[in-house]
């Protein structure tokens, strides 16, 4: 890990996120209003996942911090998958 | 300053408090780890105790010396203590605690006192296990995997026995943030990945191990808790829920939660070896991946406990195939072991017994892996004996022996004084041979059919059980020996110097005991490799 | 003699691995709910319409908008506004105390029309919508108890930066209180859609 100094960030940038994640939110609530079946729960996923990316890489400064932060959080998102995937393996096949 | 405890001198004798408040308030990682090790033995005699009455009540059929339900409260306890409160935080807590920041170069642990809190969350854990024995109504009597619907439904203590789990939970969880961040924080100068002692790689994949799996039971642990509050019907078919979702949960973590248990002790095993034949380690980088090919692999098979529980075709087939790609590594460490042996310049000093013999106990437990994997013969040997006699050879024969090993490696290290070799020869005789008595027996009798778990069984499989409770008092003998030597051993033995066994690691530069600051005034820089021996040698007798 | 041991880098670290048990602390709780929402497709409707969604957007807004004020704290403490700090630390709290008061009111209504964990009219409903509420309970009421903590945390920093002990030369308590803070809000980011928004 190297050690630099964080430059800080301007408020403005967090009210632009901030801004961002409020409409992503209305667009989540519109999205569920419209019948696309099967679609709807992948809809809802892929907005949340925007929406937790925004929050971890500008509120929570992963922007900035050192790589290891970051294959951390990839680490835990592959064994989230991992959990999900396999025990669908089972859920799933019945 | 006790007078005990001082006559040790080092970090015993230094301390920023006097008296017992330094220990209860220590934040010294040393202290720490000698804190945990006191309780973790005391563990280990009652889990042990635990055994020996099952093996009593086993020793013949049709009678016995208690009831059905005294039974499941005996192996289910036993289970408890021996996994939760021994073997999962037997090296890491007490060893990795002890050894680590010296290996690294380093003055503590990265967050010391977050490392006094896990110490405390063991004990609260401890202390709720035993006073779940004895009150609600009465000690549970579950299996330590609390299947539902049975641990829902049960009227004995379930509720504070998930509670002790999950404190226990939480204080491996906080070992693990500790040794991530410690490895990858503070290692001193010159200690590249590359230089780092294969007791360290394997704390770090454990580490890992213990962040990623252990919040899973501790989910699975509220979730028994809030059902048996409120009833919902999480796990109940008939409101929505899946049984087999609970073996799922628990089993994502009880899974890795076996490598949590073995990543230590195989590093322990890679730093005795290389010591004891003069050789460095064979396969330096192949040690280093396999650990974490173990962690990772180790986290997606957990399904094999589960082959007969009614899940599908398709994931018995995913699981059965990825259990027998974990076994590669754990064969990759085993031959680059005896790679370091062969032609080496062997020494049969304590340690380096209970290391030859946990090759030849994690062996057999890892070839009974193997068949237990295969799903067709799983099927058959499900809920067996040949199940108990499986983990017995890997987490006692394998981490137990290990475990063993670092106490005759490193108790002279930090008590700065050497137990008598040959008690403890004859104590590792008795042991290594009452162990397999033991625990070969349950393996063939399970073959047999002889299934876990029950308090009588069938007059045909009564030889076999006979021959392994014979077995575990030979075993019981061994282990006493073993440890009236080894206390003896810190009590009065002749003192010793820094490097008793030409070791290489930089514990071995450091007095014995070590002192509170570990490397004194200046941090260390490290000029030599963990397994370079030249020039290294033993302190005068 | 003994050397002050400082890594503010490792501390954020050892925050960012403590973030992650928490995430699969919750995953136990989401991966229940995907067994079951593939269960029981049409009830899991049936019961996510139960539930309110103006509460539920409300909510979110209110975390996101707390999320802000805590991100933003970092900022003011760096370029030495212990003012302007203290103050969005105290908002953060107060929404987080909002939070709170809307869900007291969204549970007190259900749960006086008979839905809660183990209730006879909830059983009545079916078995899909029965799980959906069980799982509902328990993963918000996980949530609320994090959203305690983390206020709690966030409080006793505060209290800090007002005796000074937090400042702009040392503050690394304050961007992991702030950490945590951000994982309560993801959980809720990814709760809220899922059981309020099912069509």
């Amino acid at each position: 890990m190297t050690e630099h100094k964080h430059f800080i960030v301007r408020y403005k940038t967090f009210a632009i996120v901030w801004a961002l994640l409020g409409g992503l939110t209305a667009l989540t609530v519109a999205a569920s209003r419209v019948d696309l079946g099967a679609g709807n729960i992948w809809v809802a996923l892929v907005i949340a996942a925007t929406k937790s990316a925004l929050v971890i890489f500008f509120f929570m400064n992963l922007r900035q911090e050192a790589r290891l932060f970051k294959v951390g959080l990839l680490a835990v998102l592959t064994i989230l998958a991992i959990f999900i995937g396999f025990t669908f393996f089972d859920v799933l096949y019945r | 300053m006790s007078e005990t405890t001082s006559s040790y001198g080092g970090f015993f004798a230094e301390s920023p408090r006097p008296g017992i408040l330094g220990w209860l308030l220590t934040t010294d990682h040393k202290r720490i780890g000698i804190l945990y090790l006191g309780c973790i033995m005391t563990m280990f005699i009652v889990g042990a105790c635990l055994g020996l009455a099952m093996r009593l009540q086993l020793f013949q059929s049709g009678t016995g010396i208690m009831s059905a339900q005294t039974y499941n409260a005996t192996f289910t306890v036993h289970g408890v203590i021996m996994i939760f409160l021994f073997i999962i935080p037997s090296v890491p807590a007490a060893f990795g605690n002890l050894v680590l920041p010296i290996m690294l170069g380093a003055r503590d642990v990265s967050f010391p006192r977050v490392n006094l809190l896990s110490w405390y969350c063991y004990v609260a854990g401890a202390l709720l296990a035993v006073i779940a024995i004895f009150s609600g109504g009465g000690p549970p009597d579950t299996g330590w995997t609390f299947y539902v619907p049975f641990s829902t439904q049960t009227t004995t203590n379930v509720n504070l026995a998930v509670t002790a789990a999950f404190m226990l939970g939480f204080s491996s969880i906080l070992t693990g943030i500790n040794f991530v961040t410690t490895i990858h924080r503070l290692r001193c100068k010159g200690m590249g990945w590359g230089k780092l002692p294969m007791f360290v790689w394997t704390l770090y994949a454990t580490a890992w191990i213990q962040v990623l799996a252990t919040p899973m039971l501790g989910i699975t642990l509220v979730l028994v808790f809030l059902e048996r509050i409120f009833g919902a019907g999480l796990f109940d078919a008939a409101r929505g829920g899946d049984p087999v979702m609970f073996q799922h949960l628990f089993w994502i973590y009880s899974h890795p939660a076996v490598y949590i248990m073995i990543l230590p002790g195989m590093g322990v095993i890679s730093e005795i070896i290389p010591v004891f034949s003069r050789k460095p380690l064979f396969g330096y980088w192949a040690m280093a991946f396999s650990s974490l090919a173990i962690a990772f692999a180790g986290s997606l098979v957990w399904a094999h406990h589960m082959y007969t529980s009614g899940m599908s075709d398709l994931a018995i087939l995913v699981f059965s195939f990825m259990t027998f790609i974990v076994a590669i590594p754990s064969a990759i460490k085993v031959f680059n072991w005896v790679s370091t042996l062969h032609k080496g310049s062997i020494q049969l000093a304590p340690p380096m017994l209970y290391a030859l013999a946990f090759i030849f106990n994690f062996s057999i437990g890892g070839l009974g892996g193997l068949v237990l994997g295969a799903a067709a013969s799983d099927i058959q040997l499900h809920d067996t004996t040949f199940v108990v006699g499986h983990f017995h050879y890997t987490m006692f024969g394998g981490l137990g022996f290990a475990f063993f090993g670092a106490l005759h490696y490193w108790l002279p290290k930090f008590f700065g004084r050497m137990y008598n070799h040959k008690r403890a020869l004859i104590a590792w005789a008795l042991t290594f041979v009452g162990f397999n008595i033991t625990y070969m027996a349950m393996q063939a009798v399970g073959v047999m059919g002889m299934p876990r778990r029950y308090y009588d069984y069938l007059p045909q499989f009564e030889p076999l059980n006979m021959v392994a409770t014979f077995g575990s008092w030979i075993l019981a003998l061994g282990l006493l020996i073993m440890f009236v030597n080894l206390w003896q051993g810190i009590r009065h033995g002749a003192p010793v110097g820094k490097n008793p066994w030409a070791a290489a690691t930089l514990e071995w530069t450091v007095p014995s005991p070590p002192p509170m600051e570990n490397f004194g005034v200046e941090d260390p820089v490290l000029t030599r490799g963990p397994y370079d021996f030249k020039g290294v040698v033993a302190d005068e007798p | 003699m003994s050397h002050e041991h400082r890594d503010d880098t490792g501390a954020r670290f050892g925050m960012w691995v403590f973030l992650y048990t928490e995430v699969i602390l919750f995953s136990g709780l989401f991966i229940l709910y995907a067994v079951s929402l593939a269960k029981f497709p049409a009830p899991y409707s049936i019961a996510s319409h139960k539930l309110n969604i103006y509460f539920g957007t409300i909510n979110t807004l209110v975390l996101l908008t707390s999320s802000l004020t805590m991100a933003m704290a970092i900022t003011a403490i760096q370029r030495g506004r212990i003012k302007q700090t203290l103050m969005l630390c105290s908002s953060t709290v107060g929404l987080a105390i909002l939070f709170l008061v809307n869900k007291f009111f969204e549970w007190s209504a259900e749960i006086g029309h008979g839905i809660y964990p183990g209730s006879e009219e909830l059983a009545a409903m079916g078995p899909g919508v029965t799980s959906f509420f069980n799982l509902y309970y328990f993963t918000a009421g996980l949530h609320g108890f994090h959203v305690i903590v983390g206020a709690t945390l966030i409080c006793v920093v505060t209290l800090r930066v007002a005796k000074g002990k937090v400042n702009s030369e040392r503050y690394v308590l304050l961007e992991n209180s702030a950490l945590y803070w951000h994982l309560v809000d993801l959980v809720w980011i990814f709760l809220f859609p899922l059981y309020y928004l099912i069509l």
